[in-house]
């Protein structure tokens, strides 16, 4: 069983939902990512989903990609983030680690080469954006032989017949991006999201992540009553955005912005 | 693939899923899907429409000045000592570009699907000229998305987006420039669904795009080649054209594809030389990759992110390029070379003086690249040039280059 998977299985069993924080690798410069997310466990996260930088970040929202763009100041790509997984890894063997990204740095380094390099920094699960399930056949395969699950994004706008073809596809969990719009906008409206994942559920068996304008303690013990996972990223994101002249308080607001949010949820 | 070689039948690229071999397809988020699918649909739908196509040509006639002629350039020819040069003349269309071929059938499109708003991405500001034109003929909300870099090295344009009622937002992220425009008018798209229709400016982005934009455009090859059968009796031997994301150059290829012995070469921008990694020339000195919804040469680095690109014309300084011509370029059918900021000037001032034509930036890089095929070519062959836009906008740059003031 993936270590993904075996989380889920987990959390079910004693009832709990899966708090998800998403960091962007090399944000605001490279040697605060990895105890970071030695933190972010501590403080109660399930799973991490790591950002890996890309130039030109179509689907998030001002603050993502402005800490894409502080990371790549630092030179921090694919390659490095890969590392940084494998680093992680070292004395964290059980919380499963997604890569969340774009295709092209994937595409350059090759489907296959990456593949290799995710399963060597014991990758759990990709991640990528922009990579519909009618494209990723290929990339999927590769991923899937060796123990890799690839996650697709499920929209408002999605309807049944596309969410069976990411439950055939993809595995791990499904990522429903509650908001239509970049990352970090707006509100999320709870009703909405309760009813979509009524039909999501009714396509999928794979455990469903929420995610996109979860902000506070409240929305996440909210989504969490219904969602098997929730996703908290622009709001952790913001905190070392705000701080960046004191990354050390960034570090202290993010991890209390989650305790506050795994107390929520599990009470 | 075989049997879709360019040369072996009759060419039908792309795939319903938008793929020219390798290249093309769909690469987006999700949320994008519904909103391209419903597009896919009605363009599919449309297209084949008798009424649809014949509003479509009385637009083109009436509002754009349609058909534009094909100039033979005799002086400059007689000069140059070599083959006919002859000249399609996008750059007397109403706007002064072959753009608003495009955005005369977006936005014919877009009324069709009960769209209220229109978005697009603009690089020298013709693309966003020509979207906000026919959005004001047709009342129609308008936003356009620039490079706050473009803003300020085509601000005449700028100034007649406004007068024409658009909203002209300056995008500040990346390298300020036309991909970065393109980004922010996906986040927007993404954001307004319901009911926005995204007019892209090239043949690039998600299918059906690259198929939709080419389709627009290939009333410029069409034409030119009856105008060229009609005035010389015969096909030309090799079309010219600049390649930015390469509208005007498939627009005018499209139709030439199934006639081998006419050679297709597109011109891409060296900037301050190929060597010097300051130039946007993906198909020149890039490799395959993925960026705004296809997959193509793009101008990468080893861990994939987007290299900044460069060119003295804001209309060809994009790294990516539209996926039918990565295409054409590995199967042969088209050739690409690439001419510097330098050369470009040159064509610039040998169209303006030998023809009294002010050519565009973008184009004088097919007007540069003329000038030396001309010379290995016999004096009865016949390269036409896509002459893709008038220069007015790029006075300011020229002069800044040159050093003169007024």
């Amino acid at each position: 069983m993936s270590r993904l998977a075996n989380k889920f299985a987990e959390l079910k069993a004693s009832g709990r939902k899966a708090l998800i924080p998403f960091v962007t690798a090399g944000d605001p410069y490279p040697e605060f990512t990895v105890p970071l997310l030695h933190e972010m466990v501590a403080a109660g996260a399930d799973i991490i989903e790591l950002g890996v930088p890309f130039s030109d970040p179509m689907a998030d929202g001002p603050v993502i990609q402005r800490a894409s763009e502080r990371a790549l100041e630092h030179h921090v790509g694919l390659r490095k983030v890969l590392s940084m997984a494998m680093e992680f890894r070292k004395t964290d063997q059980a919380t499963p680690l997604v890569l969340m990204g774009y295709l092209n740095p994937i595409e350059i380094m090759g489907y296959e080469a990456f593949a290799n390099a995710a399963q060597r920094a014991e990758v759990d699960g990709v991640l990528t954006v922009d990579l519909p399930p009618e494209e990723a056949e290929d990339c999927v395969g590769l991923l899937r032989d060796r123990g890799i699950d690839q996650i697709f994004l499920l929209a408002p706008n999605t309807n049944a017949e596309r969410i069976q073809k990411m439950d055939a596809v993809g595995s791990g969990y499904l990522y429903y991006v509650s908001l239509k719009g970049v990352t970090g906008a707006g509100h999320l409206d709870t009703a909405d999201v309760e009813e979509k994942l009524q039909l999501i559920r009714a396509n999928t068996g794979l455990p469903v992540g929420v995610g996109f304008g979860v902000k506070d303690a409240e929305t996440a013990k909210t989504i969490a009553s219904t969602a098997d996972g929730v996703v908290v990223g622009s709001a952790l994101i913001s905190k070392i955005e705000a701080n960046l002249d004191d990354p050390q308080q960034a570090r202290h607001e993010i991890i209390a912005l989650l305790k506050s949010m795994r107390q929520a949820m599990d009470s | 693939m075989t049997d879709k070689h360019p040369l072996g039948h009759k060419y039908d690229m792309p795939d319903a899923r938008g793929h020219f071999g390798p290249y093309g397809g769909i690469f987006v988020a999700e949320t994008l899907m519904p909103a391209i699918t419903e597009l896919n649909e009605a363009y599919q739908r449309y297209l084949k429409d008798p009424e649809f196509i014949a509003e479509l040509d009385a637009d083109l006639r009436d509002y754009v000045g349609r058909p534009s002629p094909l100039y033979h350039a005799q002086r400059w020819s007689r000069e140059l000592g070599g083959a006919q040069i002859y000249l399609k003349r996008e750059d007397l269309n109403h706007t002064g570009a072959h753009k608003v071929n495009n955005t005369v059938g977006q936005a014919l499109l877009a009324k069709r699907m009960g769209k209220t708003r229109i978005i697009a991405e603009t690089g020298a500001g013709q693309h966003g000229v020509a979207t906000a034109t026919v959005a004001a003929r047709l009342g129609l909300e308008c936003v356009v998305y620039m490079g706050a870099v473009d803003v300020a090295r085509q601000a005449l344009n700028v100034y007649r987006m406004k007068l024409l009622g658009a909203t002209v937002v300056p995008v500040e992220s990346g390298s300020k420039t036309l991909k970065d425009a393109l980004n922010e008018a996906m986040r927007d798209w993404v954001t307004n669904i319901d009911n926005t229709f995204y007019i892209i400016g090239t043949v690039a982005g998600p299918h059906p795009y690259p198929a939709m934009v080419r389709d627009f455009q290939a009333v410029i090859g069409r034409e030119a080649r009856q105008q060229c059968l009609d005035q010389a009796g015969k096909l030309p031997d090799a079309l010219v054209a600049c390649v930015g994301g390469g509208s005007n150059a498939i627009g005018l290829f499209y139709p030439f594809i199934d006639d081998a012995s006419v050679k297709m070469i597109g011109v891409e921008a060296a900037g301050d030389g190929i060597e010097t990694g300051r130039h946007s020339a993906p198909l020149s000195a890039g490799r395959p990759g993925v960026l705004h919804g296809n997959r193509t040469y793009l101008m990468a680095d080893d861990d994939g992110e987007i290299i900044e690109t460069h060119s003295i014309s804001a209309g060809l300084d994009y790294p990516g390029v539209g996926p039918e011509h990565s295409w054409l370029k590995d199967t042969g059918r088209a050739e690409y070379v690439s001419i510097t900021d330098e050369e470009a000037l040159q064509g610039f001032h040998a169209l303006t003086r030998m023809e009294g034509i002010i050519p565009a930036l973008e184009s004088s890089h097919a007007l540069a690249y003329a000038i030396k095929l001309a010379q290995t070519m016999r004096k009865d062959q016949i390269i036409i040039v896509n002459l893709s836009g008038r220069g007015d906008k790029d006075m300011h740059t020229i002069m800044q280059r040159e050093g003169i003031s007024l």
